[in-house]
């Protein structure tokens, strides 16, 4: 094994374990060798994680969504041009204007959890879609699941990704 | 034997009242010599009534035209009648007379025989200004009396508003309440993938003709809600990007938003004299409810705890209003005074209670329920009792009154069948105060957040 292939497993294997630690996001690490660039889009999306879940009619951030904010606060201290909306959204299951109150509260739970572990309130901004803009498709537990959600979108300031 | 008088071309009533182009007058009656009372009812508080069986004639024309204006006028009211579920309107075929000269009686026996119990005649004439008289009776067939004449003159295009305002005074007299087929419903009209919804502000009349889109689909718009007053919408729009309420136009087309605040507003509903907006305001992810006045856009906060307070609405009076609220741990119907004060929770049953919506008639406040993974339409007494389910399903939300309180308009949604969306539907639906006569309402594609308006004036 050469030198240059040693650092190359090495790097991949870096990706690898942040991608693990990313679990709470299911995107697969079809991320090539050097993984998403440091600081897009990309990056938070598959590296961070870039989704918390809620349970049915809740907005409480369980201790995986805990975990996945303090990986985005750590992110976002890295890459301090960055701004972002979070969305909050609601899994089908409810009438549209309460769910539209209920993602209001779970982007801004997402927000306040973000602000505790000290990003700069102004760049964080929210928007509830209510069950308006499902990810999942489907209509069964998994995927109201996963449409209970709340969403950090970086609006500027990301590092372009090529 | 009865005899009948001729009614004097032309001569009106002293009730003579213009609306929109059309001018309606009272027709002197063609008098019967049969002094009997006419006795025919329609009791419509309970469920299930055998309906009414209607003779509808076309009504009688000179030209070609005229007739086919007549036909097309019956045609719609016996629509109207029928979709109510209290009349029957009766196969054309089975009539004997088949046309009545508008001023002579019609021979009521022949009538009798087929079994009808209310006939209604008119004619349709074009006048030398081009103007359209539509002249209209209907008959007690068995006490052989005229109950009601009316006549409108207006532009020929009017003829189907026409042919809705006859509908509305033949429900009024044989009902005893005020009918609603001269009335609109706007909705969401909806398109595409489940996962790339198109929605647009739509009108159509209350039968489905005449359908319009208001906005062209390129921005999220949801829960429109007519004016009591003017042709106006109040709903929620994403132009900008942000969730806000606006207000929009008809005959202008032009929008609004509604004051500028720091957040998210949504749920929005007109009071009760159109003066004022009442909804909800998101600030820091809590929802209180607020109301706007729209002539000195004052704000007033009507709730202010720590939980979700939304989808409110008036009292006909405007001295109380309806709202839910996740305060008492779970979605949960309330009332309050106009002021915010005097809170009452009104539901205590199993589930999670939302949309409250007071009737027009004030006695009832209308719901969707959720338990279970079901959902209800219901109604409920302001005071909590009396709670009754009208509809259920997988999922039925958004009830809106007819202006009498009579009926319930809501939308239904049906599951996916997979992963990509297939089998998702949103249709309009309306069902009986008493729970009887569910029905599609048909739009051109899917359709929900339906809201009706009031009768046109």
């Amino acid at each position: 094994m050469s030198h240059s292939d040693f650092s190359w497993k090495l790097a991949g294997l870096g990706v690898i374990m942040l991608a693990l630690s990313a679990c709470a996001s299911s995107t697969a690490s079809t991320t090539g060798p050097t993984g998403p660039v440091p600081g897009s889009v990309e990056d938070l999306v598959v590296n961070v994680g870039d989704r918390v879940f809620f349970d049915f009619d809740q907005y409480n951030l369980k201790p995986s969504s805990q975990a996945t904010l303090e990986r985005q606060a750590a992110w976002l201290a890295t890459y301090s041009g960055v701004t972002l909306t979070v969305e909050g959204h609601a899994d089908e299951r409810g009438t549209r204007e309460y769910n539209l109150a209920l993602g209001a509260r779970r982007a801004n739970a997402v927000k306040d959890y973000l602000v505790s572990l000290g990003v700069d309130p102004s760049r964080v901004t929210t928007i509830s879609y209510g069950k308006e803009r499902p990810a999942e498709l489907g209509s069964n537990e998994a995927a109201w699941a996963a449409n209970r959600r709340g969403v950090s979108v970086v609006t500027s300031g990301a590092v372009p990704s090529s | 034997m009865f005899q009948f008088q001729r009614i004097k071309q032309g001569r009106t009533g002293v009730a003579m009242f213009r609306m929109f182009g059309i001018l309606m007058a009272a027709l002197i009656g063609i008098a019967s010599a049969n002094p009997a009372h006419a006795v025919l009812k329609i009791n419509i508080t309970q469920g299930n009534v055998d309906p009414m069986p209607v003779a509808i004639v076309d009504f009688v024309g000179g030209t070609t035209q005229e007739s086919e204006i007549g036909a097309n006028i019956a045609s719609v009211i016996g629509a109207n009648l029928g979709r109510s579920g209290l009349f029957r309107p009766l196969d054309k075929r089975s009539f004997i007379e088949r046309t009545i000269q508008p001023n002579a009686a019609p021979r009521f026996g022949d009538w009798r025989i087929i079994s009808a119990s209310a006939l209604i005649t008119g004619q349709t004439t074009f006048e030398s200004d081009g103007k359209l008289k539509v002249e209209f009776r209907l008959w007690d067939v068995f006490a052989e009396q005229q109950m009601v004449g009316l006549q409108f003159f207006t532009t020929p295009e009017n003829w189907r508003r026409v042919a809705h305002l006859v509908s509305d005074a033949i429900y009024q007299r044989l009902t005893g309440e005020s009918g609603y087929f001269d009335t609109r419903i706007v909705y969401i009209a909806e398109s595409g993938s489940k996962g790339r919804r198109v929605k647009r502000l739509a009108i159509m009349d209350q039968d489905g003709a005449n359908p319009s889109f208001l906005t062209d689909g390129r921005d999220l718009v949801l829960t429109p809600r007519f004016s009591p007053t003017n042709q106006e919408i109040t709903y929620l729009s994403y132009f900008t990007g942000i969730p806000r309420v606006y207000l929009f136009n008809i005959e202008s087309g032009k929008q609004e938003v509604v004051g500028d605040f720091p957040g998210m507003t949504f749920a929005p509903r007109f009071s009760p004299d159109g003066s004022s907006i009442i909804m909800s305001l998101a600030r820091g992810g809590n929802s209180d409810i607020y109301t706007m006045d729209l002539r000195t856009r004052q704000v007033e906060r009507l709730t202010s705890v720590s939980a979700i307070d939304t989808s409110p609405s008036f009292s006909p009076d405007g001295q109380r209003i309806t709202f839910n609220s996740d305060r008492g741990g779970t979605s949960q119907i309330y009332v309050m005074d106009a002021s915010g004060g005097g809170i009452q929770r009104i539901t205590f049953g199993k589930g999670r209670y939302a949309t409250p919506v007071w009737s027009p008639r004030g006695d009832l406040i209308a719901f969707t329920r959720q338990y279970q993974g079901r959902f209800f339409i219901g109604v409920i007494r302001p005071d909590g009792s009396g709670e009754r389910i009208l509809t259920e399903g997988y999922h039925a939300e958004g009830p809106s009154w007819s202006p009498n309180g009579r009926v319930v308009l809501f939308f239904r949604e049906t599951p996916s069948v997979d992963d990509t969306g297939r089998g998702f539907t949103t249709t309009l639906w309306s069902v009986d105060l008493t729970g009887y006569n569910e029905r599609r309402v048909a739009t051109p594609g899917d359709g929900s957040d339906p809201a009706w308006s009031p009768l046109i004036r």
